[in-house]
């Protein structure tokens, strides 16, 4: 793989993280992220649509003119998401009941629309495919590292597996924080992440 | 009474931003000036409230399993269940709408038009419009929105409390830039986090029953 193509991989992962460099789909996943399981599917159905929103309308660039290219956007991702949507039906049903509305909401997540405006209309497909691939990756990553804190904070336990319990930790007069488990933790999390990060890479620091 | 208790549950206990962080991109981004945050706010409001009863509509008598049967004179329309194309239906018409009220704007109200710029295409991908929809397709199964006008109350109530919230926002923020903040929080960061804080504040409304 020429280093040009494995830029557009890796440089979503840190650097051009979609969520929290680019502030874009915080909209609506972060409530899946009380469990790993839920926020782990989530990533990945996420992944997919964006990747093959991107091969799509990177094929489709030449054909399409600007004024209705939107709408043109909305048809192909919803309907990628209607397809991801039936097969977590079929294969995962118990965390499709879990992901609720939030899988429907993928059609409006920032992410998808922005990559594809602002890569895929001026990339080649095989380059807008992979690019679509690391912002789904950067943007589960986020996810994963939320839910992994909230988990095991809020309930103790790691992919349903009851990790303090058997460490012991209860017995010591350890308890749950309930508060890790209220919509709000997730997003000052988030506030948190961003903090680090930014420590880190001074470059994106705003004066 | 009931009417009631939905509209100030859909403001203050399932607050579009607080409870289930729908539009947070435009949230974070717009809420710099309280102006254009009562702007955007006003047009999220007023799509949101247009929105949710024609996706209800659409939902009731074209979408919902056996719903066709009631008013199209074919035979076997009783088993047709089209739900799996409610995605794309109610995107459409937002889409739709969203155009509409952006030329209405621009015709009526070039200010506002310009103080909003890229935020007012961009309410047909705000996740609070398309949420909206899709939770009154819930509580229209949960048996909480019964007929039109309680989507109706559904949609502004859920459009003023993304207004309400984008507004505080956009007060705390222009206070935000005469303090100190560590380098690393200022911008999005610390957005985060007072969003959150906020989210506590309003927990203490969750259980309130009228």
């Amino acid at each position: 793989m020429a280093s040009k193509s494995l830029k557009n991989l890796t440089a979503p992962l840190s650097g051009n993280n979609p969520v929290i460099v680019q502030i874009l789909g915080i909209c609506s996943a972060l409530a899946v992220t009380v469990q790993l399981k839920p926020a782990i599917v989530m990533g990945l159905s996420v992944m997919v649509v964006t990747a093959f929103a991107n091969l799509v309308m990177s094929m489709l660039r030449k054909g399409v003119p600007s004024r209705i290219r939107i709408i043109v956007q909305l048809v192909v991702i919803a309907t990628l998401v209607i397809l991801v949507d039936q097969v977590l039906k079929a294969f995962v049903y118990d965390v499709s009941k879990q992901l609720s509305v939030y899988v429907g909401l993928i059609i409006t997540n920032c992410i998808v629309m922005g990559r594809v405006e602002a890569f895929a209309l001026q990339n080649k497909p095989w380059d807008s495919f992979l690019d679509g691939i690391g912002n789904g990756a950067g943007y589960g990553l986020i996810l994963v590292i939320v839910a992994f804190f909230r988990e095991l904070l809020g309930s103790g336990s790691l992919f349903g597996y009851p990790v303090f319990e058997k460490i012991g930790l209860y017995e010591l007069g350890y308890s749950n924080c309930g508060l890790m488990l209220f919509p709000p933790m997730a997003l000052i999390l988030v506030g948190c992440i961003i903090w680090i990060h930014r420590t880190i890479n001074t470059n994106l620091q705003e004066k | 009474m009931e009417t009631l208790n939905l509209f100030i549950r859909s403001i203050f206990i399932d607050n579009m931003v607080f409870a289930f962080f729908f539009g947070m991109c435009s949230y974070i981004a717009v809420s710099k000036s309280v102006k254009t945050a009562l702007g955007l706010g006003l047009a999220v409001t007023f799509v949101q409230t247009m929105t949710v009863p024609l996706n209800y509509l659409l939902n009731e008598y074209v979408l919902s399993p056996g719903a066709l049967a009631a008013w199209l004179p074919f035979e076997g329309l009783e088993e047709v269940d089209l739900s799996f194309l409610s995605f794309i239906v109610f995107i459409a018409v937002i889409a739709a709408f969203v155009q509409l009220v952006e030329m209405v704007v621009e015709k009526f109200s070039p200010t506002l038009y310009n103080q909003l710029g890229i935020f007012l295409p961009l309410i047909a991908v705000n996740c609070a419009i398309m949420g909206g929809s899709l939770f009154m397709q819930q509580m229209v199964g949960a048996g909480e929105i019964r007929n039109v006008g309680e989507s109706v109350v559904y949609g502004l109530g859920s459009g003023l409390g993304w207004w309400l919230a984008i507004v505080m926002m956009a007060a705390i923020r222009e206070r935000l830039a005469y303090s100190h903040i560590p380098a690393a929080l200022k911008g999005p960061g610390i957005a985060f986090i007072i969003t959150g804080l906020m989210g506590i504040a309003f927990m203490i409304f969750s259980g309130i029953q009228l």
